[in-house]
């Protein structure tokens, strides 16, 4: 059966996160430093508001995945911190599937889970499948639905046998498989990752990111991830926030914030043998020998006209042409903000 | 997602109790981790009546008098005795400590995303930490007791007997509301071993642990009538140590047992309450300065 109605073939979302003017300031007190400082300031203490999170308007749909970005501080885990009801804003208001998260309802903390990178929510000194047993109760999950949702979480990140092991004996990576295992038996609708692949090696990063990718596509669920890996977005999310000093900085499409931000693309000679620099030079981009290979970044307006020219250099083996790596626009981006917030300190 | 709907179990009036259960279960096993701190510890805690025992024997040798406000020397000993299993059942050591260290490093994060309720789960865990140390110190206990067996009374009747249970199952819950609700300070202040220490040293001297109450019925508190052990017997300190002790005694009996034992059943609802208080407002202020 074919629907011809457009809207019908790529429904609207349902919206299952709506944050609206959403503002956290924490009061924070300065220590001096020296022991005489310390002793005054035993008496008047100095403070200053901070800012960690300053109106901000998000709304994520039923089945997104998106990624929290933003340098360290710039107020990523104090949203995720407001989405989960740990903390309660200073103004604005969020809902999270229909609840006012930080009212704490049963009914809204049994359809959720936040999982920290760092932080252990498992019995540090039994097996994580006793703790399992405890989040069945918890969460009041079917025991027959609680069997056969841990073992496919189990055999998915291939851990079945690590279960039955004390948490404490076994190693980062197998904790936060286990970790996520835990979070996800009673089914969330909405999870939250904060860091989740934080000093992971890259087998384990891998099996983690097919691991997710699998579960939120099987069961629709909406996820909210911050991170400073990079792979960890090209692999899971379609959507970026971009979070500087509280602020939205972008929010899009993974694809547009390549497009946005970067004016050229990387390209990438092989020659048979290491060419002639006065040669490459002459096509006037900014370029990095490396023996036989010669890196050139070039104006994506441009690249179409210029290729030909460089292709018909003498000796070239092999081309390749790339967007630039995703780690290095989005260091340029919260570099570029804090320029701009520098100089609008300095201007004020 | 309507299926993980249909995975909840509806809530039905056991279903608390089954996660209490469950909880208790696994606190239980994660205790029986640490089983072997607890042989040593038990025979080392009954050192210090030793020393107890010579200073009294001491006391009594420089009076020509056979009693000290009711107690003979072998009331004294038999006291202390008692004093010491009352305690097991009322100290708990390390529980306020814990709460505000699991505020300082925020892993009192984990009972404000799940569902599952903090007081419920630290009743759990000191209801496990209790079991299997009684489980280990039983066999030192009776050993005591067997050995100090001639400076005892006869056994009770039943109905003391009952009542000492009752108020040995009091005291425990006296103790473990006290303990939570000085805890929950650390929702306000970032060290509350300082705390600890002042409520631990009050304790000392007004519930008995060091010395029978009774010794402060001469006591006179500046308000005619009313000596320092009437004002003690109102306030919560002496039900977890001196009160149990003194029942078995038979120091304290018939009216007045009913009336202490409703002194104490309402100190435990006092608690209770306090702690719920301390935990709601403390989390609130958590959410709103730190997290």
């Amino acid at each position: 059966m074919h629907n011809t109605d457009p809207a019908a073939a790529a429904p609207v979302a349902e919206p299952i996160i709506r944050v609206e003017g959403l503002a956290k300031e924490y009061r924070v007190f300065d220590k001096p430093e020296g022991l005489a400082a310390s002793v005054r300031a035993l008496f008047h203490r100095t403070s200053r508001v901070v800012q960690a999170v300053k109106g901000v308007d998000l709304t994520v749909g039923r089945g997104e995945f998106v990624a929290l970005l933003g340098p360290n501080g710039a107020g990523k885990t104090t949203l995720l911190k407001l989405l989960s009801g740990i903390i309660t804003p200073t103004r604005g208001t969020a809902t999270v599937l229909g609840h006012v998260p930080w009212e704490r309802a049963d009914d809204f903390r049994r359809r959720f889970a936040l999982v920290m990178g760092q932080r252990n929510q498992l019995w540090w000194d039994l097996p994580a499948a006793e703790s399992f047993r405890l989040h069945q109760e918890i969460y009041r999950i079917d025991p027959a639905r609680f069997e056969k949702t841990r073992d496919e979480l189990v055999d998915l990140l291939g851990v079945r046998k690590l279960i039955l092991q004390p948490v404490r004996e076994l190693s980062l990576g197998e904790r936060m498989k286990l970790e996520l295992v835990a979070a996800l038996l009673h089914e969330p609708e909405v999870l939250f990752l904060d860091e989740p692949t934080i000093g992971l090696d890259v087998v384990a990063q891998h099996t983690i990111h097919e691991f997710l990718r699998d579960v939120q596509r099987r069961r629709w669920m909406t996820v909210v991830l911050t991170t400073h890996y990079m792979k960890d977005v090209a692999a899971l999310c379609e959507r970026v926030v971009v979070i500087t000093r509280g602020d939205i900085l972008y929010d899009g499409s993974l694809a547009e914030i390549v497009d946005r931000f970067t004016t050229h693309k990387i390209v990438t000679l092989d020659f048979d043998e290491a060419p002639d620099r006065s040669v490459i030079a002459r096509f006037g981009f900014p370029c990095e020998f490396r023996g036989p290979q010669v890196v050139l970044r070039i104006d994506r307006s441009r690249i179409a006209d210029v290729l030909p020219g460089i292709l018909g250099s003498a000796g070239v083996r092999d081309v390749s042409v790339e967007d630039v790596p995703l780690e290095e626009i989005v260091a340029e981006l919260f570099r570029s903000d804090a320029r701009a917030a520098a100089v609008a300190e300095a201007s004020r | 997602m309507s299926g993980s709907l249909e995975a909840v179990r509806p809530a039905g009036p056991l279903q608390g109790l089954r996660t209490w259960w469950t909880m208790l279960k696994i606190c239980l096993e994660e205790r029986l981790v640490y089983r072997g701190d607890f042989a040593l510890g038990t025979l080392m805690r009954f050192l210090p009546i030793v020393t107890q025992v010579f200073l009294w024997t001491a006391v009594f040798g420089a009076t020509s008098r056979g009693d000290i406000a009711g107690y003979t020397r072998n009331d004294i000993v038999a006291y202390y005795l008692l004093t010491m299993l009352t305690r097991a059942f009322s100290s708990m050591p390390g529980l306020a400590g814990g709460i505000a260290r699991s505020v300082r490093d925020g892993s009192v994060k984990k009972f404000l995303i799940q569902p599952v309720d903090y007081v419920s789960f630290l009743l759990a865990a000191r209801v496990a930490h209790k079991l299997v140390y009684y489980a280990v110190a039983a066999i030192p206990f009776a050993l005591v007791f067997f050995l100090c067996r001639s400076y005892f009374p006869p056994v009770p009747d039943a109905t003391t007997i009952a009542a000492f249970l009752l108020s040995l199952a009091l005291s425990f819950l006296l103790g473990f509301f006290m303990e939570v609700t000085l805890g929950m300070l650390g929702f306000w202040f970032m060290e509350v071993s300082s705390i600890v220490f002042g409520y631990m040293l009050v304790q000392y001297l007004l519930s008995g642990h060091m010395f029978p109450i009774d010794l402060l019925k001469g006591t006179p508190t500046g308000i005619a009538g009313v000596s320092l052990a009437d004002v003690v017997h109102w306030l919560p300190f002496e039900y977890t140590a001196y009160f149990s002790s003194a029942v078995w005694l038979g120091k304290v009996k018939g009216a007045q047992l009913v009336s202490s034992l409703a002194i104490e059943a309402g100190w435990v609802v006092v608690m209770a309450v306090a702690c719920r208080v301390a935990w709601w407002r403390g989390t609130r202020r958590y959410s709103a300065f730190g997290g």
